[in-house]
């Protein structure tokens, strides 16, 4: 399988402060991935990096086998559907289809009016006046009649009521299963991501933290509640991610290829939304913990 | 691309055909009257002129000095910096479309847009004033020439160049400061600043000027200044044609130096003492000072433009600005392309 987006030591400073910093990564082609992170971790510049909208201060990032936003054919391969969805106000709904018949060679023009009438959208309605829920979808349609090898969408939910939500993902996935394209999401709330991605990258303090198959972290990271035990006692093939110590009783949760095989603790099964968060609530430069990659 | 363009300008240019069309209709309407005026006998069209007409006239220079500053401000400023602070030009650079031919497109459209606006309207104006420039009346005032700084920036083709500047300077502005209000204000400001640079310190070299040596004589006398206090300081001639632009009027001596005036010149052509002959106030005679000031070895030396500089100034004007255009628009799209990421 090839890749959608490789990056090698990228890195993006704003005046003094690392957005991202040196982030090696390979985003599998041919799947849902999951970008989580809290607000500022990165996320935002990482798809802004790869959409072409911002350019790396370090290293290299390669979408779709080219460099982000170098001609108009790497364009083309690209979708994106930036933070907040913008649209232009002024503009109806029938203008912003027009406008991506006139921008992009392979737009799909069926397509567009097609999701525009299954979302319900009046063609005449100006943008500005759309709900955030319908903007959203606008903009999903739009990114979507272009074609694009790769879509990627910055935060698409994040201003959305459960119920658009719901349907938003919804959509997507329906069209991800028809167009059989990439797709990068982003998301604060693991719980969207959840339902529909199968690859995830945990970012934390501009840095990656995590980055694998959902099948297989979920296979290889267990929760252990047991009798208070130190960390120095935990075997060396158990990684640990995370614990968390009462008087008597602790709580690891590790990551192991092998079986967990020492009776006195109880093991559990993590969900995912577990299980990024327990390595959100680490903090990433202690230098001995170092990007943990879960090769499929 | 020229499609969203011109779609994002659209309510922009029907504001503006809707304006232009007024003042075309005003200038045709009271127009030709004026022309009539001045196929009748130049020599009386100033005192034949209406107060409504003089109005016209100011208003004429007022509204095409003022176009492109507005012009740059409220098309040229939020061109880029509304999109920067929208976040809408996310969704544009997100299509199949490179940024540079983007802020191209939009620039040109904008400033072609700004052009034909702005060119109609001084067209209009120039050949409305055409009979007025430069119109003299010997008793009781005049208009100013077209070649003077007052009236050469409202007519010919100047205009258009600076309404392509104001454009491009207010994009480049937005697209530096990403904010549509401060852009739009330092667009003015600066438009401002250059629209006063230019006729002082520029225009006068754009073309070599003309230097003339005159005989002061009652024919050539323009006129003597006095500072406060009553001293003589300056004397003034004219070149002939009253359409000149006069640059600099200097006094020489015998030398060739430039001259401060003799002192007895002020006792010799005093102002007009009420001294009552037969009931009326008459000057002193003049003629004794100037000739005594020739005999003495003084002369006026006066640097000026021709009036049939006119056209070539024009060009030279309009060339200049529209090449600062375009290394302003090239500076414009450098900063979009790799500054804004």
């Amino acid at each position: 399988m090839t890749a959608a987006i490789v990056t090698t030591g990228l890195g993006k400073r704003y005046r003094r402060r690392w957005a991202l910093s040196d982030c090696t990564l390979e985003i599998p082609a041919g799947r849902v991935t999951g970008l989580v992170g809290q607000n500022g971790a990165g996320k935002s510049t990482l798809m802004n990096l790869a959409a072409g909208l911002l350019r790396p201060t370090t290293g290299t990032i390669e979408v779709c086998g080219g460099r982000p936003a170098s001609d108009v054919a790497q364009l083309a391969k690209v979708g994106f559907v930036a933070q907040d969805t913008p649209t232009y106000a002024a503009l109806s709904v029938r203008d912003h289809l027009r406008l991506g018949a006139r921008l992009n060679p392979g737009w799909d023009d069926a397509l567009a009016w097609s999701r525009v009438e299954r979302i319900g959208l009046d063609p005449g309605q100006r943008a500005g006046r759309l709900s955030g829920g319908q903007r959203a979808q606008l903009a999903l349609a739009i990114g979507l009649a272009k074609r694009p090898e790769l879509l990627i969408l910055d935060e698409p939910v994040a201003s959305l009521d459960p119920f658009a939500r719901r349907e938003f993902l919804q959509l997507l996935m329906e069209a991800v299963a028809e167009q059989e394209l990439s797709v990068v999401l982003s998301s604060h709330v693991v719980s969207d991501l959840e339902r529909v991605s199968d690859h995830v990258v945990v970012l934390v303090d501009a840095k990656v933290r995590l980055a694998g198959d959902v099948e297989t972290l979920l296979d290889t990271h267990h929760r252990l509640t047991g009798p208070r035990r130190a960390e120095t006692a935990m075997p060396h093939d158990q990684q640990v991610v995370s614990v968390r110590h009462t008087d008597r009783q602790s709580t690891y949760v590790v990551r192991t290829d092998g079986p967990i095989l020492d009776p006195s603790w109880s093991v559990s099964a993590l969900g995912l939304e577990d299980l990024v968060l327990s390595y959100m609530g680490q903090p990433a430069s202690t230098g001995t913990t170092p990007a943990l990659e879960v090769l499929r | 691309m020229i499609w969203l363009s011109w779609r994002q300008f659209r309510l922009q240019a029907v504001t503006a055909v809707a304006a232009v069309a007024a003042v075309v209709v005003v200038l045709a309407v009271t127009g030709p009257r004026l022309a009539d005026l001045a196929a009748a006998g130049a020599a009386q069209v100033f005192d034949r002129l209406t107060p409504t007409d003089i109005t016209l006239f100011w208003a004429g220079v007022i509204v095409v000095a003022g176009l492109p500053a507005l012009v740059g401000a409220f098309w040229g400023a939020p061109l880029v910096a509304h999109e920067l602070e929208r976040g809408t030009h996310r969704l544009a650079w997100a299509q199949s479309v490179t940024r540079t031919r983007w802020l191209t497109t939009k620039l040109v459209v904008t400033a072609v847009a700004a052009a034909l606006a702005v060119g109609a309207v001084a067209l209009a104006v120039s050949l409305w004033s055409a009979p007025l420039d430069g119109v003299v009346s010997r008793t009781r005032g005049s208009l100013p020439g077209h070649l003077t700084p007052v009236s050469f920036a409202m007519r010919g083709v100047v205009p258009v160049a600076y309404a392509v500047f104001a454009v491009v300077l207010g994009a480049t502005l937005g697209a530096v400061l990403r904010r549509p209000i401060p852009a739009m204000a330092l667009t003015l400001a600066l438009y401002v600043v250059v629209q006063l640079v230019v006729p002082l310190w520029v225009r006068p070299h754009l073309v070599a000027p003309t230097t003339a040596t005159v005989t002061i004589s009652v024919d050539t006398l323009d006129g003597i200044s006095a500072d406060p206090s009553g001293r003589l300081d300056s004397l003034t001639v004219h070149t002939g044609d009253r359409d000149d632009w006069i640059l600099s009027n200097e006094t020489l001596d015998r030398a060739g130096l430039v001259a401060t005036l003799p002192t007895w010149l002020a006792d010799c052509a005093a102002p007009p003492t009420t001294t009552a002959v037969n009931g009326g106030v008459r000057a002193r005679p003049i003629d004794p000072c100037l000739a005594r000031l020739n005999a003495e070895g003084y002369t006026q030396r006066v640097v000026y433009q021709p009036a049939d500089r006119f056209w070539p100034i024009q060009w030279a004007e309009a060339a200049l600005y529209l090449a600062a255009s375009c290394l302003l628009a090239g500076f414009c799209v450098w900063w979009t392309r790799k500054r804004l990421s």
